[in-house]
């Protein structure tokens, strides 16, 4: 599904991203663990195809498409989804439009009508119910006054009506308490599916308890140090990432 | 000057003389005037517009009331700066709510008139209200009686047809004790340029509550002024909204005059685009303890469009626990666009609670990569913040009929598939 090719990324004279290579197949799940300032996010932005950044060398191949033609509206349409790590506020803009306007541009793009109100309300509220929000939240600005749990549920809601084939979650885990993150594991869980990947972009172990991961690798300093099962993680844990980064 | 002209009062002949020496010493406001620095006119002098007769109103303004005309609301209709009955809406008003054009007022509501017609702006003013004065031909007259809470909006609707056409028309609200109503002007015009000149004078006595949404969407060409001067007694609530879409050139005048413990809301959207330059101009005048004034402007300026904003909040000696914020948030869609920001408070009282604040700022890249990152194209995507930011303001309105109208409006500024409200 994904193919990334010696990628080398730059933000001004700094390289941040020093020959990563990493191929997913569907229904695989994908960890991406690393220390702060390793270039794991950088990682996620320039997949989600986020502005400021320099692709210097590589490739990144997605559905046998060239991934960093596309901009971003395409990616996602075209399936790629990124779960921020900072979900952006939206004053003034409810979330059930941004919902409804979402996945009518990917609809459309999909040469499929736009999505009849009916359906679209009972959709959503059985993905609400998944996430177990407050059916409020639909009618309150895109992620204004939320808590940091309710801004990575609503992601996770977002990413269950849009039903990408590439979920790439970045952090998902930061800022949630045990309760939070259980419900949105779940949330995550539900949407497994053979024809669906996951990268999960994280700093800490603990979101793989309830995550379990097919392969573990390990960024450092913008390479990939180590890759592993899930057993990776739960050694680093123990361990520290000087483990890996002395390496 | 026709229907006028019919019922020439001394009282109104002195006033107009009066207007008429004013405006011919001092003409139209010069930039060099403080409250006019960010706004030349003079545009408006080398044109020659015109009155319009009687005979040229036949124009067919039917389309216009079909966007425009709330049909929940009494409306009423002046074409060209003369009432058309015909085309207006007062059937069924209650004895206590006396809805009529200015001219007719002037016949039967005489002594109303007298007492407050001038009495909340004078022609010393500045030169546009000096002209009003002078030339007015009619307007809107409303007063509600005491105690009584009107049951329907009521809606004035001012419709410009005539290419270099001039129109000068006088709007006196009375709102008496403990009456509460809302009101909705409305100013459009068929593609020309004109000028249209109106005050609004409004008197909210004691207790009395007056909400004003005013929809300024004239022809692209146009010239407007408005000026609309609010007297607040005792207890009384004013709110305003500002809507400013339309207009080559416009100029709104907002300023209101508080006693004790009065309570006045100013709101305001202005949209500009292409070459337009749009405005605002607000005054609070807390004159008495425990006044409560919220005010908040918001503009969007794209291609070369320039828009103003000058807020005066003066807070008296007597003025006490006046409690005052006053904001203007400016949206800059092109680089080219300008907005010119002057909030001024004036404190003359030293137990008071006062605030202002000014942003001028461009649509933020993280939320357009957030929506494009959820599959909405970047144009889309811009709409959709543009419209967000504008909305708020709409937000605020509860007339049903009117929301739906500004929606509407304001969707056709910023288009986007589906939207939902």
């Amino acid at each position: 599904m994904l193919s990334i090719k010696d990628l080398t990324v730059s933000v001004g004279d700094k390289q941040i991203l020093k020959g990563i290579n990493l191929e997913i197949k569907a229904g695989e799940i994908h960890a991406i663990m690393g220390p702060n300032g390793s270039g794991k996010s950088t990682l996620s932005h320039i997949l989600s195809g986020k502005g400021g950044y320099e692709v210097t060398g590589g490739s990144v191949t997605y559905q046998g498409k060239d991934l960093l033609e596309m901009p971003p509206e395409i990616r996602a349409r075209e399936g790629v989804f990124l779960a921020f790590q900072y979900p952006v506020e939206i004053a003034g803009v409810s979330n059930i439009y941004l919902l409804k306007a979402a996945l009518n541009s990917v609809r459309k793009y999909h040469g499929l009508s736009e999505v009849d109100a009916m359906d679209f309300l009972t959709l959503i509220k059985e993905k609400v119910r998944l996430l177990e929000m407050d059916e409020k939240f639909l009618y309150r600005a895109v992620n204004e006054g939320f808590s940091g749990g309710e801004k990575k549920r609503n992601e996770i809601l977002q990413m269950a009506i849009l039903e990408p084939k590439l979920c790439i979650l970045d952090e998902t885990d930061s800022g949630l308490d045990i309760d939070a993150l259980k419900i949105v594991s779940e949330g995550v869980n539900s949407l497994r599916s053979p024809d669906r990947a996951f990268i999960m972009v994280t700093h800490y172990q603990r979101l793989l308890d309830y995550i379990k991961p097919d392969y573990v690798h390990v960024l450092a300093h913008g390479q990939i140090v180590k890759s592993g099962g899930a057993e990776l993680a739960l050694e680093l844990e123990e361990k520290g990432y000087s483990w890996v980064e002395a390496a | 000057m026709n229907a006028v002209a019919k019922n020439q009062q001394s009282w109104l002949q002195a006033l107009r003389t009066e207007a008429l020496t004013q405006f011919a010493a001092q003409g139209f406001p010069s930039p060099r005037a403080e409250e006019w620095r960010y706004t030349n006119v003079s545009a408006i002098e080398k044109k020659r517009f015109l009155p319009v007769s009687e005979s040229q109103t036949a124009v067919d303004v039917t389309d216009i009331l079909t966007v425009y005309q709330l049909k929940d609301a009494w409306s009423l209709v002046l074409v060209d700066g003369q009432f058309r009955a015909d085309l207006s809406a007062l059937d069924g008003l209650p004895e206590a709510v006396t809805v009529m054009s200015t001219a007719n007022a002037l016949d039967s509501e005489a002594e109303t008139l007298q007492r407050t017609l001038g009495q909340a702006v004078s022609a010393t003013e500045h030169g546009f209200v000096a002209f009003n004065t002078a030339h007015f031909t009619d307007g809107l007259f409303v007063r509600i009686a005491a105690k009584q809470v009107v049951a329907k909006p009521i809606q004035v609707l001012h419709i410009a047809t005539q290419a270099d056409s001039l129109t000068a028309t006088r709007t006196v609200i009375i709102a008496e004790k403990m009456a509460e109503a809302e009101l909705v002007e409305t100013f459009v015009g068929i593609d020309n340029s004109y000028l249209s000149a109106a005050v609004t004078e409004i008197f909210v006595e004691e207790c009395a509550a007056v909400t004003l949404t005013k929809v300024q969407s004239e022809a692209d060409k146009a010239y407007h002024f408005g000026g609309t001067y609010v007297k607040q007694a005792r207890n009384a609530r004013f709110t305003h909204h500002n809507f400013a879409f339309g207009s080559l050139l416009a100029r709104s005048d907002i300023h209101s005059d508080l006693e004790d413990a009065a309570e006045c809301e100013l709101n305001g959207l202005y949209l500009g685009a292409k070459r337009q330059h749009l405005d605002n101009h607000t005054r609070i005048n807390h004159n008495k303890p425990h006044g409560i004034s919220r005010e908040l402007y918001k503009g969007i300026l794209d291609d070369r469009a320039r828009g103003v904003f000058q807020g005066r909040v003066v807070v008296a000696e007597d003025a006490q626990k006046t409690d005052s914020t006053m904001n203007n948030r400016n949206l800059l869609l092109s680089a080219d666009a300008e907005a010119d920001t002057k909030p001024q408070l004036e404190i003359y009282a030293d137990d008071v609670k006062c605030g202002h604040g000014v942003t001028v700022g461009q649509l933020e890249d993280k939320s357009i990569f957030y929506l494009q990152s959820r599959g909405i194209d970047i144009e889309t995507a811009r709409h959709i913040l543009t419209f967000a930011f504008a909305n708020e303001m709409v937000d605020k309105i509860t007339l049903v009929s009117l929301k739906s109208m500004l929606l509407k409006l304001l969707l056709q500024h910023f288009p986007q598939d589906s939207y939902v409200d």
